[in-house]
């Protein structure tokens, strides 16, 4: 296995926000009545004409910019054609020679940059439903707006491959191009696999492997694909190039069609779409208004907020998440880092607990910061911040900034005064006076135990810190 | 005369004569007449062609009347929404008669090669009308409608208003809204009127001409209202040797009533200038590339899943795509699918079609060179006269290079104007095709006009 190294490239479509199709005034939106979202249009109707969305452009561009591409200022919209029953005029509408950008990069989280070909904008196809009774065709999906986002085969692990995928979904969130739900499809991601000796130049036979609904489930397709592919050489056998889909179930993936018979799609010029000029002005107001992306944010973390590595991935792998914690820390800088951090180890495990959306922090952060800051002070014991986090996370009848509120309440105030404390500091060193005394023969360490025992008997109520330094007063005093 | 009396003589008509000559493929009598009486029941005139009657080729769609382009794919088919040109024409206060026979999908130069029934020329039976707009001409020749819309691809106005003595105008690429129209060859379809007389021509053309938001091909350049004239002095017109002294295959009474006319407009101010349209030879091959390559993708929503005709109890997919298309789809459009697929196929595109669309620039070059030349040209629409029904169906290519003259302006996009031009010796009309600058349909009117006047007085 040592000997041989993968070569992958990724195909990505990212389904682009607009209110309407790319090509009609219909309403883009997930689910409904089968065809009741369609016009003459996206049913192909005889003497029906596309006419092109000018947000859609708007999206592609801001998507070519935040990757880095030259944008095209002519790009030409093509018929890819083939017969199939969810596409209703017996071609897509694509561009093919001259897409609207070119020769982009991402940066990679291992400090490789990968290359993207090119970016281009399509129409989606409708939906096939196999069914017993026959196969029926939903077109509510036809004339969807797509980028095709095409990279380079620069990737040679199943991580680089999630590592694009991951910025590149950051990007495409964070300019408002598409809301990179894996899940529903509206970011889908293709990858070609092959395998070569290490040092050889020739790429190996290709396999396109598709059907892989989240950054899981694209490394270990890879990584199942690479394996693949190794044991077929080994076996003395060719790696046939074809089509593959990943089986989630399975954990394999499944030929789906063989490539040797290559389908001709004779693309030719659209004759009813001119080609689309965009003005340079224009152009360069697009590039100057676009907002903070995700690798300068993980670089502003790092250096302002001296976030690690991890910490800003993970914050910046949402925008919407990263949009939220910059606005609540902006009046208090001083405690971003370990906001940052109580938000990815406290407050992330508590959502998966709960089942619920990432918006619900969004809501509850400055209330969730003010938690976070008397836990850091001292305020709040750990005990009484997990009872608070589970009691706000778990009431799902008011908001979650609300119902932490009500918690925070609820749980009062740690006890810090001496006066409280030292009835039960005295009763914890009468009960444990041999530990008493091997405290005092050098056995430093027990003070933890004596904190923890007196924290008990307070019901994990007391301000840890007040109450190791009254037990150290009285032991060494 | 009202709407509803003007409607009826032609619906007389239709009643006497369309068994045998068939120019209509579907009329809806009660609706004409609901309309008729309701734009006679109004007080004011309700547009520029209040009460005018009109016939639509069966390619433009209006909303709920059969469409099917001529072909059997589409029998049964209504559209749900009015083409442009028609939501136009209604507005302007016409009353329109039906929808008319065309070569299936507009591929034909005859019209016996719709998918239905052959139509025959009005002024005689025996022979076509020309096409693929012949039930359209044929229409307005028989005096079954005031006017009427076709489309033109190649000719298809042009020549079948020449074959049955009429007035027809293919404006400018991107002149008039293709919204709504069945497309063949998107980069060369445009709908135009036939009438019997320029002037009428002129009519129609003014109210379906102009930018459309549904079609993005379509432009906004103004529209110039068309000055009249008597004379044509300073007017400058071309002559191709390639439409005339070199023409292959012009009929030698053609020829004669071209220069007759050329004598005609010299008569009436006009200074005549040699020019030359090198690529002409070359427009049959690369027309025949263009139309058909984007046809064979335009064809392809014809596969009997949505609308129109399904083979039944398909065992496959592919049984089901194969059999409805080679069961309702002619010889011809089937010839012509091949084709333009096989001028786009990988390994062939580059000879084929690319090389016909460097063609196509090289025509519109010769064209734009002209131009600093002359204001518009003269020349032929068909190299010979109407000919007979089944005298050229067994032969494809002959009917093709029936389109030499027609092609060229359709592949430069520029305007052309068929004007009839008096009689052979055997009575039938033959037609001169006057060629404009883009969107100088103004000017090209205005000298049809004077041309039509100069055979015919009383065409005012």
């Amino acid at each position: 296995m040592s000997a041989f190294e993968a070569v992958i490239g990724l195909e990505v479509h990212a389904q682009l926000l607009t209110r309407t199709k790319i090509f009609c005034s219909c309403e883009v939106a997930i689910g409904g009545e089968p065809n009741s979202r369609t016009c003459p249009v996206c049913l192909g109707l005889p003497g029906a004409l596309p006419v092109l969305n000018a947000e859609v452009v708007h999206l592609a561009v801001r998507a070519g910019l935040g990757t880095g591409c030259t944008v095209q200022l002519t790009s030409v919209f093509a018929r890819k054609n083939y017969f199939y029953p969810d596409l209703p005029k017996g071609y897509q509408i694509t561009q093919a020679e001259l897409p609207i950008c070119l020769d982009g990069q991402l940066l990679l989280d291992d400090g490789k940059v990968a290359r993207i070909q090119r970016i281009h904008l399509e129409e989606d196809a409708g939906k096939s439903i196999h069914g017993e009774s026959g196969t029926r065709v939903d077109l509510n999906r036809a004339g969807t707006p797509l980028v095709e986002i095409v990279g380079h085969p620069d990737l040679r692990t199943p991580d680089e491959a999630v590592s694009y995928l991951r910025e590149l979904r950051g990007i495409l969130v964070t300019l408002g191009v598409c809301d990179g739900n894996m899940e529903e499809g509206s970011l889908r991601c293709d990858a070609n696999v092959s395998m070569r000796l290490v040092g050889q130049a020739a790429f190996g036979t290709r396999v396109e492997v598709k059907n892989m609904n989240s950054f899981r489930s694209v490394r270990d397709a890879i990584a199942y694909e690479m394996t693949r592919q190794v044991g077929v050489i080994a076996d003395g056998l060719a790696v046939k190039q074809e089509t593959r889909l990943w089986n989630m179930d399975l954990a394999r993936t499944e030929s789906m069609r063989s490539k040797e018979e290559a389908a001709d799609y004779r693309y030719f010029p659209d004759p009813d779409l001119p080609p689309l000029h965009l003005d340079r002005i224009w152009l360069e107001n697009q590039r100057a208004n676009l907002p903070e992306l995700p690798a300068a944010r993980k670089d502003r973390y790092a250096r302002e907020l001296s976030l690690d590595r991890n910490t800003a991935n993970w914050l910046c792998e949402e925008p919407p998440r990263a949009d939220a914690f910059d606005r609540t820390v902006a009046n208090a800088p001083e405690l971003a880092g370990s906001f940052a951090t109580f938000l990815m180890s406290q407050v992330q495990g508590q959502l998966q607990r709960h089942e619920r959306p990432w918006s619900d922090v969004a809501e509850a952060m400055p209330t969730l910061l003010r938690i976070c800051g008397k836990w850091r002070a001292g305020q709040l014991s750990n005990r009484m911040l997990a009872e608070v986090l589970q009691a706000g996370f778990g009431d799902s009848a008011r908001t979650l900034g609300a119902a932490l509120a009500l918690a925070e309440a609820e749980a009062g105030a740690v006890v810090s005064d001496d006066a409280a404390l030292e009835p039960v500091v005295d009763a914890v060193l009468g009960q444990f006076s041999n530990e008493v005394s091997k405290y005092r023969a050098g056995q430093k360490q027990l003070i933890g135990f004596f904190v923890g025992q007196a924290m008990r008997q307070l019901a994990g109520k007391a301000d840890a810190k007040a109450l190791a330094a009254l037990l150290i007063r009285k032991l060494e005093g | 005369m009202t709407a509803t009396a003007h409607l009826q003589a032609c619906l007389a008509e239709i009643a006497a004569r369309d068994g045998r000559i068939a120019a209509f493929l579907h009329v809806d009598e009660v609706a004409a007449l609901a309309r008729a009486r309701e734009l006679d029941a109004q007080t004011q005139a309700h547009g520029p062609l209040h009460g005018l009657t009109i016939a639509v080729k069966d390619n433009i769609a209006v909303a709920g009347q059969p469409m099917t382009a001529g072909s059997r794919m589409l029998a049964g088919y209504a559209p749900p929404r009015d083409a442009t040109v028609v939501a136009r024409l209604l507005a302007a206060g016409a009353v329109l008669v039906g929808k008319t026979n065309m070569d299936e999908f507009g591929m034909g130069s005859s019209t016996e090669l719709s998918g239905f029934v052959p139509t025959r020329n009005p002024l005689d039976l025996t022979r076509v009308p020309g096409g693929s707009s012949g039930g359209s001409a044929a229409a307005v020749a028989a005096g079954m409608a005031w006017a009427a819309l076709g489309t033109d691809t190649g000719g298809s106005i042009r020549q079948p208003a020449a074959f049955c003595g009429l007035a027809g105008l293919k404006p400018t690429y991107g002149r008039v809204s293709r919204s709504g129209v069945v497309a063949y060859a998107s980069s060369l379809d445009q709908v135009g009127p036939l009438a019997r007389t320029v002037r009428d021509v002129a009519r129609v053309y003014a109210v379906i001409a102009g930018r459309d938001p549904l079609d993005a091909t379509s432009v906004d350049v103004p529209l110039e209202p068309v000055s009249w004239r008597e004379d044509l002095g300073g007017l400058r017109i071309g002559v191709a040797r390639e439409h005339l002294d070199a023409a292959d295959g012009l009929d030698r009474q053609v020829k004669a009533r071209i220069e007759q006319a050329l004598a005609e407009l010299r008569a009436r101010g006009a200074t005549l200038v040699s020019v030359s349209l090198p690529h002409t030879r070359h427009a049959i091959a690369a027309y025949y590339l263009v139309a058909t390559a984007e046809a064979s993708a335009n064809l392809s929503r014809y596969d009997g899943l949505r609308y129109g005709q399904r083979t039944a109890n398909p065992p496959t997919l592919d049984a089901l795509y194969t059999h409805s298309r080679a069961d309702a789809l002619g010889k011809e459009v089937q010839r012509r699918i091949l084709l333009g697929t096989f001028a786009l196929s990988a390994g062939f595109q580059d000879d084929f079609y690319q090389k016909a669309c460097r063609v196509r620039r090289r025509i519109a070059e010769d064209f734009s060179h002209a131009w600093q030349r002359c204001d518009v040209l003269l020349g032929p629409i068909s190299p010979v006269a109407p000919w007979k029904l089944g005298e050229k169906i067994a032969d494809p290519l002959a009917m093709y290079l029936m389109d030499a003259f027609t092609v060229a302006p359709s592949l430069a996009g520029v305007p052309a104007l068929a004007v009839p031009v008096g009689r052979d010796a055997q009575h039938l009309p033959i037609g001169a095709q006057l060629i404009g600058q883009p969107f100088a349909e103004a000017t090209l009117l205005a000298v049809g006009d004077v041309l039509q006047r100069a055979f015919t007085p009383e065409a005012a």
